[in-house]
């Protein structure tokens, strides 16, 4: 229940080496679990049980791999089976359904506004910011969460790419408005579509904030927000918006969807914080998907040690 | 309606079997391991859901068997009640005992500050007390008074489906559609209301076919 981990304990993001990137290091990623099994004495900190390939239907059913405190991934199907994506339909075991292929080759992002190089990149050219295995939990605000190793890389490799001005001081992100690939978007007139999300620049500029194309070593699936998205861990679920097309650097702080449609419930930043309740609901404890009891939510999602100083004089309370 | 054949046992008979799907779809599910990746959730919704349906049933029955002028409906109302306490019953027991797993701390928590888990409680508690009070024995005790009591089904409708409403997301549109039905059967309550749909009702056919 409880998860009273040292943060001494908790091995820093920049040295913690991912064993399937090990694996890949060794080239042998796609070898067959039994292998798997056979190399796991020589790469720490290990589990107990062999590690799926990813290939495998039920091999992609998780087990194996470990978030940096010890917590294992989250089933494959699970993860692709239980969305919140509201541009398809606000049935979380429906999404995968009503999803629809969307044409990767043909996707741009823009990245623009207050930036010395406005740039449209193709998912192809994200790939030179690099593809690495980054294993992270996910809190939903609604009081599940999960673990979910996605493939990416940290934003502020892009950003810096695209060179943002010092009048920037927020990062705007937009998902595609595309009523016939989204019909959530016709069929819940009532939202303020696309779904807007925003970082602080200091939060956008964070190692762990991520662009992410995959998980568990495949391209994302459109209920997972294809072909790209956002992943900040240590914020809830609604701020790691899906779908990416564009990516404003701003001076004024965003107003998100969800600050939009409840601004007494969803703020700006939305830290998971168990000591600050949703408006209706406590926020002290979750329960993972695929676990049966529920356990102790961490403050920043257990991601405190990295995070908590962006926060050092706020109000969380006031700031949620 | 006026066939004997059509008579008041397979109606009741009718009512147990409909009233008792949920329940046995859930216990399949359950032993098939049908339940998708929160199998806490799903229980707690799909019982929580059928309490309500079922509520709606029964307080349907009075201003829809008075329109259509079929008093055996108004038979059902005392099983269907019944039965939506039983799920509510078991929506609780999912929450206390395996949702929160007995942990009275959160339990507490919940039931003391949290407006979801206060309103769930006073609809379970109306429910419970009309539960305990719907016999025959109750009825004659209570006189007149058992008529005004058993209203408070009207507000057990009210309260379960703000419950409903206060534990989705903004703009989530399920409980919204229950919020219609139930202002709907209040509306038919209204004195007059009813009668002015029955006459609308016998008005209408002659019209049309003029």
């Amino acid at each position: 229940m409880t998860n009273n981990i040292h943060p001494r304990e908790i091995t820093p993001e920049r040295d913690y080496l991912s064993r399937r990137d090990f694996l890949k290091s060794i080239g042998i990623v796609s070898a067959s679990a039994a292998v798997l099994a056979a190399c796991a004495e020589i790469t720490p900190p290990l589990p107990t049980e062999a590690a799926p390939d990813s290939e495998s239907a039920s091999g992609a059913a998780g087990g194996a791999e470990m978030d940096q405190l010890g917590a294992q991934t989250t089933d494959y199907e699970d993860v692709t089976n239980y969305n919140n994506f509201y541009e398809f339909t606000t049935d979380k075991q429906k999404v995968a359904k009503v999803a629809q292929g969307l044409n990767k080759s043909a996707w741009e992002i823009s990245v623009g506004g207050l930036v010395e190089n406005p740039k449209k990149y193709t998912i192809t050219e994200m790939n030179q910011f690099g593809v690495e295995e980054h294993i992270h939990r996910m809190r939903c605000v609604e009081g599940w969460s999960m673990v979910i190793p996605w493939l990416g890389f940290p934003l502020n490799r892009l950003l810096a790419d695209t060179k943002p001005t010092p009048e920037a001081k927020y990062v705007r992100f937009e998902t595609l408005y595309d009523p016939n690939l989204f019909p959530g978007q016709s069929d819940y007139p009532w939202y303020q579509w696309p779904y807007i999300e925003g970082l602080r620049m200091d939060e956008a500029m964070h190692d762990l904030a991520l662009i992410s194309t995959g998980l568990y070593g495949k391209d994302l699936l459109p209920q997972n927000g294809a072909p790209i998205r956002l992943v900040v861990p240590w914020k809830y679920g609604f701020k790691s918006i899906k779908s990416i097309v564009k990516i404003d650097l701003v001076a004024e702080m965003p107003v998100s969807l969800w600050m939009a449609a409840a601004p007494n419930e969803y703020g700006f930043y939305a830290n998971v914080n168990p000591h600050v309740d949703h408006p209706r609901w406590s926020q002290a404890t979750e329960r993972r998907v695929g676990e049966f009891s529920r356990r102790d939510t961490l403050m920043f999602n257990g991601y405190d040690e990295q995070v908590a100083h962006l926060y050092q004089d706020m109000d969380l309370k006031s700031n949620f | 309606m006026k066939n004997k054949t059509l008579g008041f046992q397979p109606l009741q008979t009718l009512t147990h079997l409909a009233a008792l799907t949920p329940l046995g779809l859930m216990v399949l599910d359950f032993a098939t391991q049908n339940y998708g990746p929160e199998p806490i959730n799903e229980f707690t919704l799909r019982t929580g859901k059928a309490a309500l349906v079922i509520l709606l049933l029964s307080l349907a029955c009075s201003p829809i068997g008075r329109v259509f002028n079929y008093k055996k409906l108004l038979r059902l109302r005392r099983p269907l009640g019944l039965y939506s306490f039983l799920y509510a019953s078991i929506h609780f027991a999912i929450f206390i005992g395996v949702d929160y797993f007995f942990n009275f701390n959160l339990i507490k928590d919940a039931l003391l500050t949290k407006r979801y888990a206060i309103v769930g409680l006073t609809t379970g508690l109306i429910l419970l007390i009309l539960a305990i009070t719907s016999t025959r024995g109750w009825q004659r005790r209570l006189k007149a008074n058992w008529k005004r009591l058993h209203r408070l089904a009207y507000v057990a409708g009210i309260l379960a489906v703000v419950h409903f409403i206060w534990l989705v997301k903004p703009g989530v549109s399920q409980p919204w559609f229950f919020a219609i039905i139930l202002t709907a059967l209040l509306l038919m309550r209204i004195k007059g209301f009813d009668r002015w749909i029955k006459s609308r009702m016998s008005k209408t056919p002659p019209l049309q076919a003029g």
